[in-house]
């Protein structure tokens, strides 16, 4: 059993006593950040990663990933406990789990979405390491083109299924693409777009445009809104195990949930977010009209919260297999790979099998650790939402400012950041995503080269792109997705599937 | 001309800038090679194309990009002059307070840090971007000051030994 013997050597990597650690710190960081509203996954990973330097490269990708994963724990407690989601995966969770916070039945709610997110966490691991080396073997016959045409597949299904604009998001990816752009050409040695600015020959940072973008940007959209009033249900936390009728009714919902969002979180796109959406409708349409959905089904949460985990999980497979990150939490990991000295792709597996099953396993572990975090530890973390923004926001700030210096330990890519903040929240004011800005600028060098090479072969020849018989097939299934997307019906729907859970 | 949805028609004149921008930024980088004399340059458009694509230049994939991000812009911008929006989807007002006070922070952050290192420049950045809040409490800010200067030192120069000046540049 192949499997087994790599789940073998993942879990003697995941149960060194540092990786333990490391998975432990990374999952209680992503339930702090999940808990605390005003910061998420992107910013906290971003923030971090100047951290890792001195760690090698398994230790640091377990701890970036647990808090990624940490983070659909923590968005739930919120979402629950005052109706505010932590995390924006945890939008639908705040629909019933609140209503059954109301109900004094919080510790039901808080239970069955951390029991139900621990089931998804196991099976996500095992669909991982079981479908990671068959993709991994097609992504080996791969060509430039054929890589081309993938990356185009990737950005264009990012978008398709996220909300929004559709125009305006595959804007956004060529707009990341250009700023990649910003660099020195591999190929001829040219410094492009640099303004004779040294430091933008190397090109700017990731973790700059991440930090601006999501990070300031964030803080400075909080602020110019009004401020919330929250309220707390901490003294109905009681009684933390589900009652049996509780069992009954959630466990189905868990694996529906569960199924959902291991096939979601595979596609380009999917991940968290949309899993726990895609969960919370097919639960409705379950539940069908006049029950109790809506004002506090146990149902509501454990579908949810399970896709969310779950689709959070196998997102990493397109990530770990062939380097293509299908949202903008992956594309920081394939960023961090990258400043290991890893190139992503497919060889990930056979040159770095150590971090390739350690990642994998640690989730699993990871998991385990965030049930104990949440469950018994809930009094701790309801303790932190009465932290008040005022005192979150410098904090977040200082932390961002000194992640970005410390990256390189220049200035310059503070007064970088700055710009990018601002940036940032002109994306928020004009309603664009940025999400797909940080996938197009991450994919940026490497679509280039994949284009060039491929182009280079066929002696200038651009319908290589469509004579090769998979990389055509790449590009009709992307072309597709955006046809349908823009169906007159499709869209409507797709508009009010996103609003209604919005509302 | 009235436009039908701000948001869309400001976020397309964006789109439309920046392609044009990059675009001329582009003109300044090799398309490809140039002709050489045993191969003649090809005289119809899409010959010299072909051409140029066997051996793309520097320039050639951020032209490309310029004019579909431009294209896509003026997609956008069209859309929202045509097309009717709910309320005419305004921008609404920039929150230029917190805007410019994070900013200023962060740049001061960047100016003070080499010069003065982290003890001081903690606390300014602190006090600074606690001004961009709807609340100023002295006392609240002053602790929030102590507690993270002190949290950043542990963390950073104690915990992940970071090599970021700690005490000003005289006194190092």
């Amino acid at each position: 059993m192949d499997l087994l013997h790599n789940l073998g050597i993942g879990f003697g990597v995941a149960f060194t006593l540092t990786n333990l650690l490391y998975a432990f710190f990374g999952c209680m960081l992503g339930t702090l950040i999940g808990v605390l509203p005003g910061i998420g996954p992107v910013a906290t990973i971003a923030m971090l990663l100047p951290s890792t330097y001195a760690l090698d490269a398994t230790p640091a990708l377990i701890m970036l990933a647990g808090i990624y994963y940490g983070a659909q724990y923590g968005g739930s407690t919120t979402a629950i406990l005052i109706n505010v989601p932590g995390e924006s995966s945890s939008v639908v969770t705040a629909i019933d789990g609140y209503q059954m916070a109301r109900q004094g039945r919080a510790g039901a709610a808080l239970a069955s979405a951390g029991l139900g997110s621990f089931f998804a966490g196991c099976v996500g691991t095992i669909i991982i390491a079981a479908f990671a080396p068959p993709l991994t073997e097609i992504a080996f016959k791969f060509g430039p083109a054929e890589y081309f045409s993938l990356m185009v597949l990737g950005l264009i299904g990012a978008v398709v299924l996220a909300s929004g604009s559709l125009m305006k998001a595959i804007a956004m990816i060529i707009l990341g693409l250009l700023l990649a752009q910003i660099n020195t050409d591999v190929i001829s040695g040219t410094a492009r777009y640099s303004f004779d600015i040294p430091q933008l020959t190397d090109g700017i940072g990731f973790v700059v445009i991440a930090m601006g973008v999501f990070g300031f940007g964030e803080i400075i959209a909080n602020l110019g809104r009004p401020a919330e009033h929250r309220e707390v249900f901490t003294k109905s936390v009681k009684g933390l195990w589900p009652t049996r009728e509780d069992f009954r009714k959630a466990w189905p919902a868990v694996i529906r949930g569960t199924t959902l969002g291991s096939m979601l979180g595979v596609l380009p796109g999917g991940g968290a977010l949309l899993s726990s959406f895609a969960s919370y409708t097919l639960e409705k349409k379950l539940a069908g009209a006049g029950g109790n959905f809506g004002k506090g089904d146990i149902r509501g949460v454990a579908g949810p919260e399970s896709a969310n985990n779950a689709g959070a999980q196998t997102s990493f497979i397109p990530m770990l297999t062939l380097g293509i990150p299908p949202n903008a939490v992956m594309a920081l990991m394939v960023g961090a790979m990258t400043i290991k000295g890893i190139q992503p792709g497919p060889q990930v597996m056979t040159s770095n099998p150590q971090l390739f099953w350690g990642l994998i396993a640690s989730m699993w572990v990871g998991n385990l650790m965030l049930v104990i975090l949440n469950l018994p530890l809930i009094g701790l973390w309801i303790k932190l939402l009465t932290v008040p923004y005022r005192f979150l926001f410098p904090a977040i700030t200082l932390f961002c400012c000194i992640g970005v210096y410390s990256l390189n330990n220049s200035t310059f890519d503070v007064y970088l950041t700055a710009i990018f903040a601002f940036i940032g929240y002109l994306f928020y004011k004009l309603a664009v995503e940025p999400a797909p800005l940080l996938l197009g600028f991450i994919l940026g060098p490497m679509m280039e080269e994949n284009l060039r090479r491929a182009l280079l072969l066929s002696r200038g020849d651009w319908t290589t792109f469509v004579t090769r018989p998979l990389s055509s097939a790449l590009l009709i299934a992307a072309l597709l997705l955006i046809v349908i997307v823009s169906l007159p019906a499709i869209s409507k729907k797709r508009e009010v599937a996103f609003s209604e859970v919005a509302d | 001309m009235k436009i039908k949805s701000e948001r869309d028609f400001w976020s397309g004149m964006m789109f439309v800038a920046v392609g044009v921008i990059f675009a001329i930024g582009a003109t300044n980088y090799s398309m490809g090679p140039a002709c050489p004399p045993n191969d003649p340059c090809a005289t119809s458009l899409w010959a010299r194309m072909a051409q140029l694509s066997a051996h793309p230049g520097a320039g050639y994939f951020p032209l490309g990009l310029s004019v579909l991000v431009a294209l896509l812009g003026a997609i956008v911008l069209f859309k929202s002059l045509t097309i009717e929006s709910e309320g005419g989807d305004p921008i609404g007002a920039f929150a230029w307070r917190p805007l410019l006070i994070i900013i200023a922070g962060i740049a001061v952050f960047g100016l003070m840090l080499e010069p003065l290192g982290l003890l001081i420049t903690i606390p300014v950045l602190i006090f600074m971007s606690s001004l961009a809040g709807d609340e100023f409490h002295w006392k609240g800010v002053l602790i929030n000051a102590i507690v993270l200067t002190a949290a950043s030192w542990a963390i950073f120069i104690w915990g992940l030994k970071l090599t970021i000046p700690v005490w000003p540049a005289f006194m190092r």
